[in-house]
């Protein structure tokens, strides 16, 4: 199953990865993630599995030892993560995610800093994604709920127009009320065409909207399926979901 | 080559540099040099205590030297009193009005209740306050100040031996780095540096100002010594004698033996420091704060109060700071509150510290002697080199005149070279810490 | 009783000076704020850096007079501000290319930066010291005044004068322009405001692609426009002379810290803060009182809380007050 879903012609993949921090030890160990347009993929796993860690590996915020990254049949192993955003990747950091001095309006214009031409349209189409934030877009950002500063992180990470949109672990610390609201969005990105390649704590409810899941065990793949064969294998259940 | 070797280089080094000067302009000079070194090598290990061990960044050290000067005039001088007579009292109840004042309102500040009536009660007790100690200091500081004012109109001071001055120089430095620290110590490093930059300046403000204190800016002349006097050396038959025997001209023999008498007096103090902050590096005190020093988070998390380490070590490397201020004072016999000079009291002792090696006490002394020589050179060497440079330029002429008096501007130019080639390729100092 | 001339006194010995003052003041404050928020040090070279642009300027004002160019009733000086300020750039940009960025790309530790930046002061100060002396240097030159005491009471008829000197005009006026400009550019522009996200997160920005040395460039820029401008209307209006342009450093960092440091808006509210602290305690306001108070209560001294010379304690004052009680200054600047 696992070598079926992580396809070598994947749109964004990171493939068989090993390295870590620096010069520091290994903490990615032969771990594959992979996600495709259209599509959601989520790692899942128990803390310290290096889930965080595959997710940044696939950005370029660590030294990948073996193993490649590949975007849309390129090599982008050796790119900067500066570098990996202009070549249409778009990362919405776990914590530190908003300008909080800047207004809502700003923080989009800031997420389309590299772009030089004319982003009002994009804007329109965040604004449409998430409502609120046209609707608060002159307050400072660092005003709003943890929820809405959410949006806003996406929402600036939307403006460069991705190929491919990263998102650590985005319903920490957001109630769960607003944990669903922002799966919702979440869909309604990936309904545009953007694949989506997020890291999540609740793990049962992010596999619930994921059309790909990988868990990871101490750096290592340890199941791989889509959302639904992963909510229902039993295995899984009993170690990660709590029965 | 090992450490050691590497070190006794250095100071062979700094022997030959002070006996140079000594041969090349005069023994006068060189010991000139000699004893600002050993004063210089104090406040550089205060600092390094504070620097080195523990982090803080201070720039009010001529503030602290500057009060240890005032322990010397306090301490030392004969008292007037006329002067007491006339406004002493008065003096000392207003200040003592004023030091309640504060009080008060810092208990009002504590007892009550937060809100308008605290707001409104620490106002009227601070301006009430104010208004008092005005109305008795005034007069009080106007009749001390009428005493025969062209040698006097101060209070005078407790006539001890001045030596007594260093240590007491060391507690009023200690006193006013307690009062900064409370308040700067425990947020950012740059808070720090502008409250001690801040409390440097109204410190000497104080100095030029508060004439009842320390004649201001009129100077006090004529601090005793802590040696024979060379006047009456050279009227003693015995001195003479020895001078003449060993072909120095009794005169001459005098002062360099009251120099000599300081050179010993201050290495003494010199070389005690040194073993203690030697000791106190090496025992778990000094591990501690070097630990804090490198990671305060973690020092913290394992329980160690942070903040009242960084008090403790801020409060000790003023308090010799202000020991040499007061050793400074005493060897140039006046106190000129107008010399207090932040460039030449604080940060040319940073660059002695930076360039001897932070964190290394053996460091800190070798950069105060290195660095005071420069600092006393640079002028000599830097009009030679005008000279030189303006050798073929038409006497007279607008750009040479310019460039010879602009001479004597060239130690801040050194000094700023010297600190960042220092910092930018030997970023550890001349003996690094180990 | 009369209030009318108590408020002319006033206006004459307290409020148009204290404006003034805040007025240099707010300008110094925002560029030891702009580098604190952006390169996250406190820049201990900028009086020197003002004292340099000043001199700068000083001499160009010195040569253009010598030309028989003047500026009418304005002073010289202020044609030749931008090419003062071209220099003081040039010395700025060439400090932070051999200075500062060596140790920016070691992502050195702030107090270092800061140690640096006393190196960089050193050589400044030398610099000034052997380019224009220690000395006091006047270069004001024409019209003296907007409006002369004697002037004043023709118009008014009343008892008391009251005098605007044009230097305190023309530095009220600057500094309103040139704050306008910079908000303008912090707010307004693509910059502008790649230069508060940097201030804010400096990693989310270079995600955003935001080049940092470009950044850094700008502020530089800008930081040497302020220092020179500030330090060219406080010559004007005061006098020239370098130490008194280092000790200034304690009057703005109270500005940048009373503010909250980082925070532009703050920088301009501190420096109001500390110049009408300072003017307002240090002034004798007997003959305020003279007017404002029935005769019964006129005060017999000079009502002087403190003197002049102690015009930094009321700096430290306000800064140590500060410190104690909201150590993020009023506008919640970025450090604890």
């Amino acid at each position: 199953m696992a070598e079926a879903m992580n396809n070598q012609d994947a749109f964004l993949i990171g493939d068989t990865m090993t390295g870590g921090y620096g010069a520091g030890p290994d903490i990615l160990h032969d771990c594959t993630v992979a996600v495709n347009p259209g599509e959601i993929a989520v790692i899942v796993g128990p803390n310290g599995a290096g889930k965080s860690t595959a997710m940044k590996a696939v950005f370029g915020m660590l030294n990948v030892r073996q193993g490649s990254v590949r975007l849309d049949g390129q090599d982008i192993t050796s790119l900067s993560p500066q570098d990996r955003v202009s070549r249409g990747m778009g990362f919405v950091p776990q914590t530190a995610n908003i300008f909080t001095s800047m207004t809502v309006e700003e923080n989009l214009e800031m997420g389309a800093f590299i772009r030089r031409d004319d982003y009002a349209e994009t804007m329109e189409q965040v604004y449409t994604l998430f409502p609120i934030l046209k609707e608060k877009r002159r307050q400072a950002a660092g005003e709003l709920s943890g929820g809405q500063r959410q949006q806003v992180a996406v929402g600036r990470a939307l403006m460069t127009q991705p190929k491919v949109l990263m998102l650590d672990e985005p319903t920490a610390g957001v109630s769960p009320i607003v944990m669903d609201e922002l799966f919702d969005r979440i869909i309604e990105v990936a309904r545009t065409g953007i694949p989506i390649l997020m890291v999540e704590q609740n793990a049962r409810q992010a596999l619930e909207i994921a059309d790909k899941g990988y868990v990871l065990v101490q750096g290592r793949n340890a199941y791989t399926g889509t959302g639904k064969e992963l909510l229902a294998d039993p295995e899984v259940r009993k170690s990660f979901l709590g029965g | 080559m090992s450490d050691t070797m590497r070190n006794t280089v250095y100071f062979a080094g700094i022997a030959v540099l002070i006996i140079g000067t000594g041969l090349v302009y005069s023994w006068d000079n060189a010991m000139f040099i000699l004893n600002f070194g050993l004063v210089s090598a104090i406040m550089a290990l205060g600092v390094n205590l504070q620097w080195g061990f523990a982090g803080l960044f201070n720039v009010g050290i001529m503030g602290f030297v500057a009060l240890g000067g005032l322990a010397t005039v306090l301490v030392s001088m004969p008292a007037v009193p006329e002067a007491w007579r006339a406004g002493g009292g008065g003096i000392l109840i207003s200040l003592l009005l004023g030091a309640a004042t504060v009080v008060l309102a810092v208990y009002a500040f504590a007892k009550l209740p937060k809100g308008w009536v605290r707001g409104l009660a620490m106002t009227v007790i601070l301006i009430g306050g104010f208004f008092l100690y005005r109305a008795m200091f005034d007069p009080a500081v106007g009749a001390v100040e009428a005493v025969n004012p062209a040698i006097e109109g101060y209070l005078g001071g407790l006539g001890l031996p001045v030596i007594v001055a260093w240590p007491v120089g060391g507690l009023f430095a200690a006193g006013a780095a307690w009062v900064i620290g409370k308040t700067a110590l425990g947020l950012r490093s740059d808070y720090l540096a502008i409250a001690t930059l801040g409390i440097a300046e109204i410190i000497v403000a104080v100095l030029k100002n508060e004439d009842w204190l320390a004649r201001g800016v009129k100077l006090v002349y004529g601090i005793p010594s802590a040696t024979p006097d060379p006047i009456e050396l050279q009227n003693t038959p015995s001195f003479v004698e020895r001078a003449t025997g060993l072909g120095i001209d009794p005169v001459q023999a005098s002062t360099l033996w009251v120099k000599l008498i300081y050179a010993g007096l201050f290495t003494a103090v010199l070389v005690l420091l040194f073993i203690l902050a030697q000791r106190a590096l090496n025992s778990p005190w000094g591990r501690m704060m070097r630990a804090i020093r490198d990671n305060e988070v973690a020092a913290e998390a394992m329980g160690k109060d942070v903040t009242a380490r960084h008090l403790q070590i801020f409060i000790l490397g003023s308090a010799i700071c202000g020991m040499a201020g007061a050793m400074a004072t005493t060897l140039d016999g006046l106190l000129a509150p107008q010399s207090y000079q932040p460039l030449r009291w604080t940060f040319l002792i940073w660059v002695m510290v930076i360039v001897g090696g932070s964190g290394n006490n053996l460091g800190a002394v070798l950069g105060g002697f290195l660095i005071w020589w420069l600092w006393v050179m640079v002028e000599p060497l830097g009009h030679y080199l005008m000279v030189l440079i303006t050798a073929g330029m038409a006497d007279g002429s607008a750009l040479k005149e310019h460039l010879l008096d602009s001479a004597a501007h060239m130690r801040l130019l050194t000094m700023g070279l010297v600190l960042l080639l220092v910092l930018r390729f030997s970023p550890r100092g001349l003996i690094p810490e180990r | 009783m009369d209030l009318l001339n108590a408020f002319v006194v006033l206006s004459n010995f307290v409020l148009i000076p204290a404006i003034a003052y805040g007025s240099q003041l707010a300008l110094g404050a925002l560029g030891v704020t702009l580098i604190y928020g952006i390169l996250r040090f406190s820049n201990f070279a900028h009086g020197d850096t003002m004292a340099f642009g000043t001199m700068a300027t000083i001499l160009i004002t010195w040569w253009l007079q010598s030309l028989g160019v003047s500026f009418g009733p304005l002073p010289t000086a202020l044609l030749a501000l931008p090419f003062g300020i071209a220099v003081c750039v040039l010395l700025i940009l060439f400090t932070d290319r051999f200075v500062y960025r060596f140790y920016r790309e070691q992502k050195a530790k702030p107090v270092i930066f800061v140690i640096v930046s006393l190196g960089v002061m050193f050589i400044m100060n030398g610099l000034v010291r052997f380019i224009i002396g220690p000395n006091d240097q006047r270069f004001a030159d024409g019209e003296r005044f907007i409006i002369s005491v004697r002037e004043f009471k023709a118009l008014t008829g009343l008892k008391e004068g009251l005098a605007i000197k044009t230097t305190q005009g023309i530095t009220v006026i600057t500094a309103v322009l040139v704050v306008a400009a910079l908000f303008y550019f912090l707010n307004r522009t693509r910059t502008g405001k790649s230069m508060r996200a940097y201030s804010d997160n400096e990693d989310l920005a270079l995600l955003s692609g935001i080049n940092p040395e470009r950044v850094v460039m700008v502020t530089w820029l800008i930081v040497a426009a302020l220092a020179t401008v500030a330090g060219v209307l406080y010559g004007l209006d005061k006098s020239f002379k370098p130490f008194v342009y280092f000790q200034l450093l304690l009057p703005i960092f109270a500005a940048a810290i009373v503010g909250g440091l980082g925070n532009p808006l703050g920088a301009i509210a501190g420096g109001f803060t500390i110049a009408f602290s300072e003017v307002m305690i240090t002034y004798a306001w007997k003959k305020v009182a003279k007017y404002a108070l029935p005769e019964s209560l006129e005060p017999d001294g000079l009502a002087q809380l403190l003197s002049t010379d102690y015009k930094f304690a009321v700096s430290f004052v306000i800064l140590l007050i500060v410190l104690l009680f909201r150590p993020t200054g009023l506008f919640a600047g970025k450090s604890v």
